[in-house]
């Protein structure tokens, strides 16, 4: 037994020096060069995840961890991109690399912004303290090789600095020429005290695409963020977002996902200061042989933090989706409010809902509550519908989007709700029984 | 008109039979209750005239002025003109009441080849007809019944009504859940309604809706079957001396 484990780590530890090895380190300042050698050694005592991780248990790496990107056909659209009609600091990134032409000049009020390629070639930055730092956190109780190998090679990103209230949203715009791109991004905010701002992602990123976010909330900050992983069917993405929450700070992330053949959305958030509140809260839409996981893991290690999960699928057509959320009260973490949904909308019999919801409570005065459904279109509702003369295809859809309408409820400001939710009525026509 | 030939139901996942020749015709302009016992068919009649899964019809016909209802979908059985006022109106989160009300509408007008209305003209005509049912602007606003107390519910079912303009309209059990003053103001909404041309049936366990909703016809129901048919007077008997004696008349 032993040593087939032990054969089993050296495989995974070769591949994951495999993996690394197609590409060399990238240049940088000596900070951001110690920095990525070290990601570097930790992922080769990680390895990479293989099918037997319990972690990965619904979703299979392989695609994600192969040393090539299988190529993706680009999807031909005349969509309108979302949040034009908002005013925003926009950053375009083609095939995950930054297009300064395509770009707004990086200049705002209250605001600190570098590309990555910036920062990491000074030889000092205040990044140095931070960078690659919340994603070390996050690695305990589980590792996160995905996350690791991110800091090890990713050369691209924006590096943020919060000062104050930022009048408009930092959003990252990406776009995809090539069939064959192969991305890394890694991005890093750090709020400072009473800095509050709004990150925007939307837009198909490169063919194969692995993301970090880690985003460092000062006492009293805010960080909003809202992110549209695009239509792109044929794209696989692993992302992570690293959050670390001072006293009486804020974190709100909603993402949605529409199709694309893999997703894994990771987000791990600790609660380290008291009252704090973080939200995390996503709709997935499915239609076709497509996997969208989201994997949530939140550390409450404060007095009287509340943090939220809410999580919506619905899946056609061969689809998958996973949800797996942890909520885990250290001792002495009293007053905890832990909240967290999952529920999965299945259109048919082909499709499936897979969770695992998880609590892990070591203190004694907590309210904490967990809930997970999966479900098919409400009769009754339907019927009550079309007694009315709505006809079954537009009361179907007018149902589903009714059932992803608590997801979409988490997203504070009006504007960004109301283009999450003119995306996905047009998913749901389009897609119409 | 509504008529209904002996018209068998059995509930489709098992062999009960629910309604056992039921034959009833609501003339043009006409206001029938059906009363009876709990279990006697009555919801079930509702829900098969207006076309929801689970009953399958073993024999028998339902006409709305000529056209047969049992073919069509709940949705078309609406565009000609037929409407159900539900004993419990479902809640549907994440819809406006404003937004389902318009799809209804239009779905229905398009249905029948009319053109559908503007914004503009759908505002003006629910404003006027939410204001006589005393439902405000934030009740319309609000998801589909979201959080409304029993009796917005049924003032809502009653603005649907108003809103679709039926020829036939069946009330199940409108009064259940109702104080005094609830009922007073859905009864008033639906004898703003009555035009001469349109009919209603409404479904009652008690006389004192029939005080505010004067019919023209009384049916009793019992065991799946009209047992007895009478004037107003019939609903007044039923209050005063129950089921019991009706019942041992037939048997």
């Amino acid at each position: 037994m032993a040593l087939a484990r032990k054969a089993l780590f050296e495989a995974k530890t070769a591949d994951a020096v495999a993996r690394v090895g197609i590409a060399d380190l990238p240049r940088g300042g000596k900070w951001i060069s110690e920095i990525r050698q070290t990601a570097l050694m930790r992922l080769h005592a990680q390895g990479m995840p293989g099918r037997r991780d319990e972690y990965w248990k619904f979703t299979r790496p392989d695609d994600l961890a192969s040393r090539d990107s299988i190529p993706a056909k680009l999807l031909v659209t005349d969509e309108k991109p979302m949040f034009t009609d908002i005013d925003r600091l926009r950053l375009v990134f083609v095939d995950g690399v930054f297009d300064a032409e395509q770009s707004d000049p990086l200049v705002e009020e209250n605001l600190e912004i570098e590309t990555l390629a910036e920062a990491g070639a000074r030889d000092i930055h205040w990044a140095r303290d931070l960078y690659g730092v919340l994603v070390q956190r996050g690695q305990s109780p589980v590792d996160r090789p995905f996350a690791t190998l991110n800091t090890a090679i990713a050369a691209e990103g924006v590096v943020i600095r919060v000062t104050g209230k930022v009048a408009r949203p930092v959003s990252l715009h990406y776009k995809r020429k090539n069939a064959h791109s192969d991305a890394w991004l890694h991005n890093l905010i750090k709020v400072e005290i009473g800095g509050d701002v709004t990150l925007l992602e939307n837009g198909p990123a490169a063919a194969r695409i692995n993301t970090v976010l880690e985003v460092d909330v000062a006492d009293g900050g805010a960080f909003h963020h809202v992110r549209a992983q695009g239509r792109d069917h044929e794209r696989r993405a692993t992302t992570h977002i690293f959050a670390r929450l001072g006293t009486e700070s804020t974190f709100k992330s909603f993402t949605l996902t529409v199709n694309g053949a893999l997703t894994r959305n990771e987000c791990v958030i600790e609660l380290l200061g008291d009252d704090a509140h973080a939200t995390v809260a996503g709709a997935s839409v499915g239609d076709g042989v497509f996997h969208q996981d989201d994997t949530v893991f939140i550390t409450h290690d404060a007095i009287n933090c509340e943090s939220r999960q809410v999580f919506k699928k619905v899946l056609r057509n061969g689809a998958t989706g996973v949800f797996q959320g942890k909520i885990l009260v250290k001792a002495g973490a009293q007053k905890t409010d832990g909240y967290q949904i999952s529920q999965g909308l299945l259109l048919d019999d082909d499709s499936q809902f897979l969770a695992k919801p998880e609590l892990e409570i070591y203190a004694d005065d907590v309210a904490c509550s967990h809930g997970s459904t999966v479900g098919a279109i409400d009769e009754n509702a339907l019927f009550y519908l079309m007694s009315r003369g709505i006809p079954r295809a537009l009361a179907q859809n007018m149902l589903v989007l009714s059932f992803l309408a608590a997801a979409l409820e988490e997203i504070e400001a009006d504007p960004l709700r109301d283009d999450i939710r003119d995306r996905l009525e047009r998913w749901v026509e389009r897609h119409h029984a | 008109m509504l008529k209904i030939e002996n018209l068998h139901v059995k509930l489709e996942v098992e062999d009960k039979e629910i309604l056992k020749g039921i034959t009833l015709t609501v003339p043009d302009g006409e206001v029938h209750a059906i009363m009876g016992p709990n279990g006697s068919g009555k919801s079930t009649m509702s829900y098969v005239l207006s076309g929801k899964n689970g009953y399958q019809v073993t024999g028998g016909s339902a006409h709305l002025d000529g056209t047969n209802l049992l073919d069509m979908d709940p949705d078309e059985r609406a565009a000609i003109g037929l409407f159900l006022a539900f004993q419990y109106p479902v809640e549907i989160p994440g819809v406006g009441n404003m937004t389902f009300l318009r799809t209804a509408v239009n779905s229905q007008r398009k249905a029948r080849g009319e053109k559908e209305l503007s914004s503009g003209e759908f505002l003006k005509l629910i404003r006027a007809k939410a204001a006589s049912l005393k439902i405000d602007a934030e009740m319309l606003k609000r998801p589909v019944n979201v959080g409304f107390s029993g009796g917005e519910k049924k003032r809502n079912e009653i603005l649907q009504m108003a809103m679709l303009e039926p020829k036939m309209c069946i009330l199940d059990e409108t009064d259940s859940g109702l104080d005094v003053d609830a009922m007073k103001l859905v009864s008033e909404g639906v004898n703003a309604l009555r035009d001469g041309k349109r009919s209603f049936l409404v479904i009652t366990h008690y006389q004192r809706l029939l005080d505010h909703i004067k019919p023209d016809v009384v049916h009793i129901m019992a065991d799946g079957r009209i047992i007895k048919s009478g004037g107003p007077d019939l609903a007044l008997e039923v209050e005063n001396n129950g089921y019991a004696d009706l019942l041992a008349e037939v048997a």
